[in-house]
């Protein structure tokens, strides 16, 4: 029974911002072990959702379980203590600037894990080098790094603490093309090698396909499809069609003025 | 009848709205004080805080002291003199000093400097998901952000007021003995005289309090802002304004704690 409980199970989850429902029963299941990518539009509450999976916002009805355990029935303790199995990479990478690399990167290992600073410092060379970047990257500030060595730093400090859920909040965004394949080459070796579940939001499509496994759309507030990755640019439904190949005219209108 | 209602509801709403925030900000207050007294403790950030509020603020208290002291010995001789009590000029430097200037003119340069670069800095974090980054990282943005600058703002505006008192007294040292004909051993002993212990400590509790006010604004309206760098930038100004009137409010409900009779 133990074996077929998901990962992460989602029920009815909903959050307002005064008049605007943002999320209006979101139902999501993510197997353990597997990657799914949630699109949808600007503004359809993507990030509000791993927001709240993540305990940085409070949803107003709905169950959140982690390995059949619901967040929202914890203590603030034990749902801090669920949330820290979860690595997070932001979208503009969330950097300390204050923080030279290597301890953004170590970060988590002191807080999480109580390393002293010497070993931690050592690991976060390691976990630098194991995402291609050299060692003497760790003395540097975030501002003195590119867009896409300031992804790998941040992806560097979501993995280092080994969690077993990952998610991504557009990982691509911002970068060019090649660097985008990059990321996803570095994420997906990482899920790989940690053998952790992963959640990714993105409005890339080439990186959707890349990374996931199993893909849903958000739309309206709710899940509005779910199936393969693989079968995104066909999925049959019109709204995802209209999604993916990025046309102006289908069943999604835009909202124009605020 | 309506423009009765519309007439209350425009003062009741900002009521509202200042009694919202002032409850919001004692509760902060009170949060980011608990955590002073619950491990884990970021020993490290508040050295940090330490040394941006008191080392950095230095120059910037010491020059305004030393100013200060200077002027008040050249206005105090100038008063004094229409009715010959010229002598006076020692005692009223030391213990305008020690009393006032000292620690509100400290405070108004350490909220201009410190609660702005405070606010300007947690709002960032703020605004580009840094706050949050710190949650998922299993740390407690109160307690790593919040608690050490809070503890620092209570410990460093006393050891600035020390400075700036010193350094005010001796601003009107030079003055007095350099230019208007004061005996710089009987200028000395003027100065110590009538000073009181409770002089001198009623400034530097001032100054703790200052400092905590000056900490708990530029964190709190960091922490509380919203909407990118307009956001910011009026969390900053909202810092340094709401610390100055604060710091003149308290100067006010201090001394009359202190010395009303």
């Amino acid at each position: 029974m133990t074996g077929s409980l998901p990962k992460i199970r989602v029920r009815g989850l909903a959050k307002s911002f005064g008049e605007k429902h943002v999320l209006d029963g979101v139902d999501l299941e993510v197997p353990a072990g597997t990657s799914m990518v949630v699109i949808g539009g600007s503004g359809s509450g993507k990030s509000v959702l791993i927001k709240c999976i993540l305990g940085l916002i409070e949803p107003d009805a709905g169950r959140i379980e982690i390995d059949g355990v619901d967040l929202l029935s914890l203590s603030p303790r034990k749902r801090r203590a669920m949330t820290a199995r979860i690595g997070m990479l932001f979208q503009n990478g969330a950097l300390f600037d204050s923080l030279p690399v290597w301890e953004n990167v170590a970060f988590g290992l002191m807080a999480q894990k109580m390393l002293r600073r010497v070993e931690a410092r050592a690991r976060a060379g390691e976990i630098l080098g194991q995402l291609g970047l050299a060692a003497s990257v760790g003395e540097l500030f975030p501002a003195e790094l590119s867009g896409g060595m300031q992804k790998r730093v941040a992806l560097a400090r979501a993995i280092a603490a080994t969690p077993d859920i990952l998610f991504f909040d557009e990982p691509t965004t911002g970068l060019d093309p090649i660097m985008g394949a990059v990321i996803d080459g570095l994420i997906l070796d990482c899920v790989k090698r940690l053998g952790s579940t992963a959640v990714a939001i993105t409005h890339d499509m080439a990186s959707a396909q890349r990374i996931g496994d199993a893909a849903a759309m958000l739309h309206g507030g709710r899940i509005v499809w779910s199936g393969p990755a693989a079968s995104l640019l066909e999925s049959g439904n019109p709204l995802v069609d209209q999604f993916t190949h990025g046309r102006r005219e289908g069943p999604i209108r835009m909202e124009l003025r605020a | 009848m309506n423009l009765l209602a519309d007439v209350l509801a425009g003062i009741g709403r900002p009521v509202l709205g200042v009694c919202f925030t002032a409850g919001r900000l004692a509760l902060f207050a009170l949060e980011g004080l608990s955590h002073l007294l619950r491990p884990p403790f970021h020993f490290r950030r508040f050295g940090a805080a330490l040394v941006e509020m008191a080392y950095f603020s230095l120059p910037v208290v010491a020059l305004t002291a030393i100013f200060t002291g200077m002027v008040l010995a050249l206005q105090s001789y100038t008063g004094f003199a229409r009715f010959s009590a010229q002598g006076a000029v020692a005692s009223v430097v030391v213990l305008s000093m020690t009393r006032e200037l000292g620690p509100v003119l400290a405070g108004l340069m350490v909220a201009g400097r410190v609660g702005a670069a405070t606010a300007a800095e947690i709002g960032t974090m703020r605004v580009t998901d840094q706050i949050d980054a710190l949650s998922t990282l299993s740390t407690d943005p109160m307690k790593y952000l919040v608690a050490p600058r809070l503890l620092a703002g209570i410990v460093a505006l006393p050891m600035l007021v020390v400075v700036a008192d010193i350094l005010g007294v001796f601003g009107g040292f030079i003055v007095s003995t350099a230019s208007l004909g004061f005996n710089p051993a009987i200028y000395l002993h003027s100065t110590f005289t009538y000073l009181e212990t409770m002089d001198v400590a009623s400034g530097l509790i001032k100054a703790a309090v200052f400092g905590f006010l000056i900490a708990l604004m530029g964190c709190y309206n960091g922490y509380t802002s919203r909407g990118g760098a307009q956001g910011v930038g009026h969390a900053t100004t909202a810092a340094v304004v709401s610390a100055s009137i604060l710091i003149l409010a308290f100067d006010y409900v201090l001394t009359q704690l202190f010395f009303a009779r």
